[in-house]
């Protein structure tokens, strides 16, 4: 049986739902930003196999998407990993239930 | 003698590494094992990526994400877990976990119903290969613009990402 377009997009929805729920359950900061980039590769695979499977003139649209969010991801991950640095070494914790603190 | 499918074989195989590792990632209870777990999701995707004829792009994926951010996130669990807690570093909420389990699973079956009940406009194209030219023409032609301001955003990224993770340098006396 070869893979056809509707497996490609169950195990990108499967995919797309754990990284939800890492970003729901998780209390490390860390782990949850792990969750996000589980979705953008489901995003990601999502575009991908539309591009292989589905209809398309104008050439490598989907390809190109993908390596947009490869370097957005690359950035999102820079920037927000930065932060949660800069968050522990004033709370000494990255769990995000404690961080209630907004000033001071 | 039955035709061994390897196409068939080696997406079962790829989704299983993927959704397996995906898995750890999600519920593992030590953080360090949840980015290592990611490793397995990383290459698992750019095996799916060669399977549907994303050569480059599976490449990149490896480069980029491997290479690249989930090294960045390795460092940052181990500059912000505190090594005597390691086993619980991750641990999950205690309120509401089942209703965030339950929400989930639904939407995993919605979005799988939809996307198997929709009839796609599906095509049999000939795929060339290798992709890299056929990218390279669309990121110079059609997508310059976009193309550019991407190299603008990571630069932003990358100095924006400095000036918040620097410590704040002290004004000492001048030499």
């Amino acid at each position: 049986m070869k893979p056809t377009l509707d497996h490609y997009l169950v195990v990108s929805a499967i995919l797309f739902v754990l990284g939800l729920f890492t970003v729901i359950t998780r209390k490390n900061a860390v782990g949850m930003l792990l969750g996000v980039e589980l979705i953008l590769n489901a995003a990601a695979l999502d575009f991908v196999a539309f591009d292989h499977f589905v209809a398309e003139s104008r050439g490598p649209a989907g390809q190109v998407f993908v390596l947009f969010i490869i370097a957005f991801a690359a950035s999102e991950a820079a920037v927000a990993l930065a932060i949660v640095l800069q968050v522990y070494r004033s709370h000494r914790s990255i769990a995000v239930d404690e961080l209630t603190q907004l000033r001071n | 003698m039955a035709r061994v499918d390897f196409a068939g074989v080696a997406f079962a195989a790829l989704a299983l590494l993927t959704l397996g590792s995906a898995a750890i990632v999600a519920f593992a209870r030590n953080v360090m094992h949840s980015a290592m777990a990611l490793l397995g999701t990383l290459c698992g995707v750019a095996g799916l990526y060669l399977l549907l004829a994303a050569d480059f792009l599976a490449a990149v994926q490896v480069l980029v994400y491997v290479g690249g951010t989930l090294v960045l996130f390795l460092f940052a669990a181990m500059l912000t877990a505190r090594i005597d807690r390691a086993e619980t570093s991750n641990a999950p909420l205690v309120t509401g976990r089942r209703a965030a389990k339950l929400a989930t699973l639904l939407l995993a079956l919605v979005l799988s119903v939809v996307a198997i009940d929709t009839t796609w406009p599906l095509e049999d194209k000939t795929v060339a290969l290798p992709s890299t030219a056929k990218l390279g023409h669309a990121l110079l032609g059609p997508y310059v613009l976009p193309f550019e301001l991407a190299s603008l955003v990571l630069l932003m990224a990358m100095v924006g990402a400095l000036v918040i993770a620097r410590r704040a340098v002290k004004p000492g006396p001048s030499p």
